[in-house]
C-alpha cells in the first residue's frame, strides 16, 4: 500500500499544487454559479411580473367582453414556443374564482372552482383571496412558481392572471450556464496545470537531487562537485550549502581516517618486529654470551662443553617455539568437533583450576557432531580458559558457555578476575602484547588467527569484575575434515 | 427580442380585427368583395392571385375586404360600400330583401353542405348535441348556419337553449377557430361548418385529427355569393358570367381545387328555405 507520504516530492509537490488549482477553481466557479443563479432568478422573478403586468392589461378589453376565445388567443400568443418562453401554462379566473379559461383546459377547465384543482391550485386560490392591491406576486409550490396577477378595469375587479413557470425554464437557461462555466473552467484548468506542473518539479527536483546525494554516503561520498544546487539564500540554498560542507569534511575525515590507518598499521608492524626482536635476541644473547665462555674457557673441560651445548639447544628451541607459534596453521587436518572433545578440554584444565583455587563453571550445549575441526576449537578454547585463569584471583569463577546458535557456534569466555584497562583493548590481538607476566603474549593473537581463518569473529568486553571473550563460528565452511578426506 | 414581439403580437390581436376599423377607400372603380370565414380565409397569397385573376377578367380592380365577423361584412354592404359578399346563408336568409343571391358554390356535386357537431378525438361517446348537456360548447359565428343556428335550432327544439344547456359557450368568429378550440379542449364541442372541417382535413390533418366529427346536419344551401344595392346590373351579370367561367380555364380551375369547390352555379333562394325555417322557428323574425 503506497502511503501518500511516501511519494517522492518529485510527485507530490506537482500533486498539491494540482489539488490546490482545482479546489481553487472549484470553489471560485461554484460561488461565481450560485450568484449567477441567484441574480437569473431575480431576473426572471422581475421579468414575469412585469410582462404580466403588460399582459394583464391586454386581456382587460377581452375579460370585459367576456370573449373567451379572445382572451385564449392572447394566452395562447404568450406561451406559444416564439411567445417569450415566460410561462408553461397561464389561467385566467374570475372573481369568483372560478376558471376563465386556461393553456390548459384539461387541467383547467372553464367555470371550474381553482380550488378544486389540485394542491397547487388550492394554494393559489387562498393566496388570492388572502391577497389586497394591485401588484403581482410570485408563489413557489412544489418545483413550480406562480406569478399572480389582478387584472383590474377602471378599479373593478376582473379577474386574475396566474402564470405557471416550470423550473425546466431556469433549469436549461442555468444549466447552459453551468455547461459555459465548466468548460471556461476546464479550458483555464488545462493552461494552468502543465504550468503548475512544471513549476511543482522544478521546486523539488533540487530536494530530489539533495536527497539523491545524501543518500549515497555510507557507500560512498559523492566527489567535490557532484552536489549541484543554486546559490540562493532561501532554504534549499542554506541545505545545499550545509550539506555540501558535510561532504567536504567527511572527505577531510575519510583521508584523517586512511592515514590513521596507515600509521597505526606501520606502528604494529613496528611493534610486531620489535617483538620478535625481543625474543630472539633475548636467547640469542644467552647463546652468544655460552659460545664466548666456552671459547675462553674450555675446549678442554668436557663439562661445560655438554653445559655449553645444552644451553644452545635450549635457546635454539626457546627461538623455534616462537617462530613455531608465529606460524598458526589454520589448516590441519582434523576430526569434527564432537561434544566429548570439549570435555576432553574440561578434565585438562579442571587441575589447573584447581592449582589456582579457582571454580570452573562448564556448561556445554553442542547436541552433536558440528562441522568444525576439533584441533582448532580445542586450542582456542584452552587458551581463552588459561588466560581466564591467570587473570582470576584465588576463589574466582571462570564461566564457560558453548553452544549453538542460527549462526554457528558460540562460545562465551567469562571470568571475575582483573580486568583489562580500555587503552589496552584495540592492541589486544597483536603479538607479543603480554599483560606484563612473563609470557611472549602469542596466545590472543593465535586465537584471533584461527578464530578469522575459520571465518568466525571474536570480542572482548571488559568491566571491574567481568571480563568476556565471546568467539561465533559460522558451520559449513569449507574447513579439512578428516573424516571428510 | 422574444417578449417584445410576443406584446406586440398579444396588442395585435388584442385590437386587431373586429375593432370597428375605417373603411378605407381604394379609389371608386374597384370592385369590392366581402369575404366571411366561411371558407378559410386566412389563405393572404392565395386571395391575392384570386383577387388579380377576378381584376383581369373584369377589366376593373378587385378588392376584398376581410372582416372578423359576419355582421360587420353585412353592415358594410347595407352601407353600400361593398358590390358583392360572400356570406353564409343564415345572414343572406335574414337580408334577402335587399341581397340579390349571385352564384352559389359546387361542393362534391352539389350546392350543399352540412353542420358539423366536432368533439375532442377522445371523447369516443358524444353522438349527438344534446348529450353535452353542462359542457363547454365553441360556436363559430353568431350569424353563421352551422356554426351557431342549426345547434341553436337543434336545442330550442329540445325545448332548451345555448344558455341555458351549456355550462359556457363563447363564439371563435372562424370555423377554423372551432375546431382549434375543440382541439385544444378548451370546448369540449363546436359547431362548424363540414366544408371547412373537410377542406381543412385535407390541409391540416394534424388539427382536425385530434377532433372527431361526432353528428352531421342534413344539408343546407352553401354559403352564397351575393350581391349588394350597390353593384349595377351590368356588374352583377359581368361578375356571374366570370364565376360561373371559372372552373372552364386553367387558372380558374385550379383556385377552385384549392377552394376545394367543383365551381360555381345559379341558385335560387329555395335553396335557403330550410335555413328560413330554422330561423322562424327559433322565434327570430326575419328583418
Amino acid at each position: 500500500m503506497l502511503h501518500f507520504r511516501d511519494i517522492s516530492f518529485r510527485y507530490k509537490i506537482p500533486l498539491r499544487a494540482t489539488v490546490l488549482v482545482l479546489v481553487t477553481a472549484t470553489v471560485l466557479t461554484a460561488s461565481l454559479l450560485l450568484r449567477e443563479y441567484r441574480d437569473l432568478r431575480r431576473d426572471m422573478l422581475d421579468g414575469s411580473a412585469r410582462w404580466s403586468a403588460v399582459l394583464s392589461q391586454t386581456l382587460v378589453a377581452p375579460m370585459l367582453h367576456d370573449d373567451l376565445w379572445r382572451a385564449f388567443e392572447i394566452l395562447r400568443a404568450a406561451t406559444s414556443p416564439g411567445g417569450g418562453e415566460q410561462a408553461s401554462a397561464i389561467t385566467l379566473v374570475d372573481p369568483r374564482l372560478r376558471i376563465y379559461v386556461s393553456t390548459d383546459p384539461v387541467r383547467y377547465p372553464i367555470l371550474a372552482p381553482l380550488h378544486e384543482r389540485g394542491e397547487a391550485a388550492r394554494e393559489i386560490a387562498s393566496r388570492i383571496d388572502g391577497a389586497a392591491g394591485t401588484a403581482s406576486h410570485s408563489v413557489e409550490i412544489g418545483d413550480k412558481l406562480y406569478v399572480i396577477t389582478p387584472i383590474d378595469a377602471d378599479g373593478v375587479r376582473l379577474g386574475h392572471m396566474i402564470l405557471e413557470h416550470t423550473s425546466t425554464f431556469m433549469q436549461s437557461r442555468f444549466a447552459g450556464m453551468w455547461l459555459s462555466a465548466t468548460l471556461v473552467t476546464l479550458f483555464v484548468l488545462l493552461l494552468i496545470l502543465p504550468v503548475s506542473w512544471f513549476w511543482g518539479r522544478r521546486m523539488a527536483e533540487p530536494l530530489v537531487h539533495l536527497a539523491d546525494c545524501i543518500g549515497k554516503v555510507g557507500a560512498t561520498i559523492p566527489p567535490p562537485g557532484a552536489l549541484q544546487f543554486e546559490d540562493s539564500k532561501d532554504e534549499l540554498g542554506q541545505v545545499g550549502r550545509a550539506v555540501e560542507r558535510m561532504f567536504d569534511e567527511l572527505r577531510e575525515k575519510e583521508g584523517l581516517e586512511r592515514e590513521m590507518l596507515f600509521s597505526e598499521r606501520l606502528a604494529a608492524i613496528g611493534r610486531l618486529t620489535g617483538g620478535i626482536a625481543h625474543e630472539i635476541n633475548n636467547p640469542l644473547g644467552g647463546m652468544l654470551n655460552a659460545i664466548g665462555t666456552y671459547r675462553k674457557h674450555g675446549a678442554s673441560d668436557p663439562e661445560l662443553a655438554a653445559r655449553t651445548m645444552s644451553l644452545l639447544e635450549r635457546g635454539l628451541l626457546q627461538i623455534r617455539d616462537t617462530v613455531s607459534a608465529l606460524l598458526v596453521e589454520a589448516k590441519a587436518p582434523s576430526h569434527p568437533l564432537a561434544p566429548r572433545d570439549i570435555e576432553d578440554v574440561h578434565i585438562l584444565l579442571k587441575p589447573e583450576a584447581v592449582k589456582k583455587s579457582a571454580r570452573l563453571q562448564w556448561n556445554c550445549e553442542l547436541p552433536d557432531e558440528i562441522p568444525l575441526p576439533a584441533t582448532l576449537v580445542r586450542q582456542v578454547l584452552i587458551n581463552l580458559v588459561l588466560n581466564a585463569l591467570q587473570a582470576v584471583e584465588a576463589g574466582g569463577t571462570v564461566a564457560c558457555d558453548i553452544g549453538l546458535s542460527a549462526d554457528g557456534m558460540t562460545m562465551a569466555v567469562r571470568n571475575d578476575g582483573r580486568y583489562i584497562e580500555e587503552s589496552r583493548l584495540p592492541y589486544l590481538f597483536e603479538p607479543f602484547v603480554g599483560d606484563g607476566n612473563g609470557k611472549h603474549g602469542l596466545g590472543l593473537w593465535i586465537t584471533y588467527q584461527i578464530v578469522t581463518g575459520l571465518g568466525g569473529h571474536i570480542s572482548v568486553q571488559s568491566e571491574p569484575g567481568l571480563t568476556v571473550f565471546a568467539v561465533d563460528l559460522p558451520l559449513g565452511l569449507a574447513v579439512e575434515m578428516e573424516s571428510a578426506s | 427580442m422574444n417578449r417584445r414581439q410576443a406584446l406586440f403580437g398579444l396588442c395585435g390581436l388584442a385590437f386587431a380585427g373586429r375593432g370597428a376599423r375605417a373603411f378605407a377607400e381604394t379609389g371608386g372603380d374597384a370592385v369590392r368583395i366581402g369575404m366571411t370565414p366561411v371558407f378559410l380565409d386566412d389563405q393572404v397569397g392565395f386571395l391575392g392571385a384570386w383577387r388579380d385573376y377576378l381584376a383581369q377578367a373584369l377589366g376593373r380592380p378587385v378588392e376584398f375586404i376581410q372582416r372578423g365577423s359576419y355582421r360587420e361584412i353585412v353592415e358594410l354592404m347595407r352601407q353600400e360600400k361593398l358590390h358583392f359578399a360572400w356570406l353564409c346563408g343564415y345572414p343572406y336568409v335574414r337580408e334577402q330583401r335587399w341581397m340579390r343571391l349571385l352564384v352559389v358554390p359546387v361542393h362534391q356535386g352539389q350546392p350543399l353542405y352540412r353542420s358539423y357537431l366536432i368533439v375532442p378525438a377522445r371523447d369516443t361517446a358524444t353522438t349527438k348535441l344534446t348529450e353535452l348537456r353542462d359542457r363547454v360548447f365553441a360556436f363559430s359565428d353568431p350569424d353563421s348556419n352551422s356554426g351557431y343556428l342549426y345547434p341553436h335550432y337543434q336545442l330550442s327544439r329540445a325545448n332548451t337553449s345555448p344558455a341555458n344547456f351549456f355550462r359556457r359557450s363563447f363564439f371563435t368568429y372562424s370555423h377554423k377557430k372551432v375546431v382549434e378550440a375543440v382541439a385544444l379542449e378548451v370546448a369540449h364541442g363546436g359547431a362548424v361548418d363540414g366544408y371547412v372541417w373537410d377542406t381543412l382535413a385535407r390541409t391540416h390533418a394534424e388539427l382536425t385529427g385530434r377532433t372527431r366529427v361526432a353528428d352531421r346536419s342534413p344539408p343546407f344551401g352553401f354559403p352564397p355569393f351575393v350581391a349588394g344595392p350597390v353593384a349595377s346590373p351590368a356588374l352583377f351579370r359581368r361578375m356571374q358570367e366570370i364565376l360561373l367561367a371559372m372552373h372552364g380555364d386553367g387558372a380558374g380551375a385550379g383556385f377552385l381545387r384549392q377552394l376545394n369547390l367543383d365551381r360555381f352555379a345559379l341558385g335560387t333562394p329555395a335553396l335557403y328555405a330550410d335555413i328560413e325555417r330554422m330561423l322562424r322557428s327559433i322565434g327570430q323574425p326575419n328583418t
